[in-house]
């Protein structure tokens, strides 16, 4: 018996592109290219299986190997690391030819095989699937493979032990839980530590940035609000720092606004400005025209010296460097 | 169409995945090389029911299946737990016993 006509176009069409992902299982650099590339050949097995009148095995196979096996590999993927990929040292001299050379005699052997020996003509499966091919295949399944089958049962049920039992980690150090947290917390505070959770960084009016120092009471920047991290960086910035590039951004967008927010600022900045322009100011040139002398000169002055003049806002956060 | 294109593309499939687990080091890919050759293998069991006429071929691809998926599920917790030990999916990392 010969396939039909569809069938044999579906079969030209998927069996190179089954091939080709095979292919790409064995050359694909990522596991992850790999496994999808295995699935997609799952996936055309079980369309080859209904087109072979095994409708029941064909979405059994989408069910079971595409939809459990893969994705468990997938997530087996994820654990170990997306990025897990081949190391191309060969620990066995000459293992790659062997290999190669094996896995083409192997596929010699096989079609060779296929090609020379004579098949019964073919009879199709029209009688055996003719109440349905699930309750054919259930009629063999339950009649003469009974004991297959409560064996295979167990085997399941073992296998899905054995898999908790494999993964399963004995906790080596005691479990640290709310209490014994907060016991070290006490213990810690004859040395200084806090009982409280660190305070939040940057909650002045004006900026709530990470690397903004909080301020305390008595308006003083508190240092370890800010990440450790940020601050072995030095990354942070202080309340004045911020307070005069918004000065600066200010005055160079909105000159009006800044003179009037910041009125203090012509009288300090014009001294400082001419210092500037006596002593060659490396400053931006300004912008020509928009401004009067008044507010370019407020801008370089602003934009040269980063830490900014302590404002009557900031005042406080410049304070500690002397009490302290 | 002759059924024995069917089992050629099997053989070819089992080659592959064969050739695979020669050549491949990252263990989870070697485990998926064994799953191509054991799909490969039911798909020579689908063809030769269909060519004999005779669903027993069927049932024993399906235990096949259902074995492949037990393998699978052990299989997987071994390599995650070597990970875990080792911090290494590669087969040439498990030489413990090596000496």
């Amino acid at each position: 018996m010969t396939a039909s006509g569809g069938e044999a176009v579906l079969f030209w069409v998927l069996a190179p592109l089954m091939v080709l992902a095979a292919l790409g299982l064995l050359f694909a650099r990522k596991a992850v290219h790999a496994a999808i590339c295995v699935v997609f050949v799952m996936i055309s097995l079980a369309i080859l299986y209904i087109a072979q009148e095994a409708a029941f095995l064909g979405v059994v196979q989408i069910v079971v190997y595409t939809g459990a096996v893969m994705m468990l590999f997938l997530f087996v993927l994820m654990l170990v690391g997306v990025d897990a990929s081949d190391s191309l040292v060969e620990t066995i001299r000459g293992q790659r030819f062997v290999g190669i050379l094996l896995g083409l005699g192997l596929g010699a052997v096989l079609v060779g095989v296929i090609a020379q020996a004579t098949f019964p003509p073919s009879v199709g499966l029209t009688v055996a699937n003719a109440e349905t091919n699930p309750v054919a295949l259930a009629r063999i399944l339950f009649a003469d493979y009974v004991f297959a089958l409560e064996v295979v049962g167990i085997l399941l049920v073992t296998a899905a032990i054995a898999a908790l039992v494999l993964t399963h980690r004995r906790r080596l150090v005691p479990r640290v839980g709310q209490r014994q947290v907060s016991d070290a917390k006490v213990a810690a505070l004859a040395e200084g530590g806090l009982l409280t959770p660190l305070p939040a960084p940057g909650v002045y009016a004006q900026n709530n940035a990470m690397d903004t120092p909080a301020l305390d009471p008595q308006g003083r920047p508190i240092e370890h609000s800010v990440s450790r991290i940020l601050r072995i960086r030095g990354q942070e910035r202080s309340a004045g720092a911020i307070l005069a590039q918004e000065r600066a951004v200010l005055v160079e967008h909105e000159p009006e606004l800044a003179t009037r927010r910041f009125p203090e600022l012509s009288a300090a900045s014009d001294e400082e400005a001419a210092a500037d322009l006596s002593g060659g100011s490396t400053a931006p040139a300004p912008e020509p025209g928009a401004f009067a002398t008044d507010t370019t000169a407020r801008s370089t002055g602003s934009t040269t010296e980063p830490p900014g003049p302590p404002g009557p806002t900031v005042g406080p956060t410049s304070e500690p460097v002397k009490e302290s | 169409m002759e059924l024995t294109n069917y089992l050629v593309l099997a053989a070819v499939l089992f080659t592959i995945g064969a050739t695979t687990v020669l050549l491949r080091r990252n263990a989870i890919i070697v485990f998926m090389g064994i799953e191509l050759m054991l799909n490969a293998t039911n798909l020579t069991f689908v063809t030769f029911a269909r060519m004999h006429g005779d669903l027993h071929g069927q049932v024993i691809a399906f235990f096949v299946m259902v074995v492949a998926a037990a393998e699978v599920v052990v299989g997987l917790a071994i390599i995650v737990a070597i990970f875990r030990t080792r911090r290494s999916a590669s087969v040439d990392d498990v030489n413990l016993l090596k000496n």
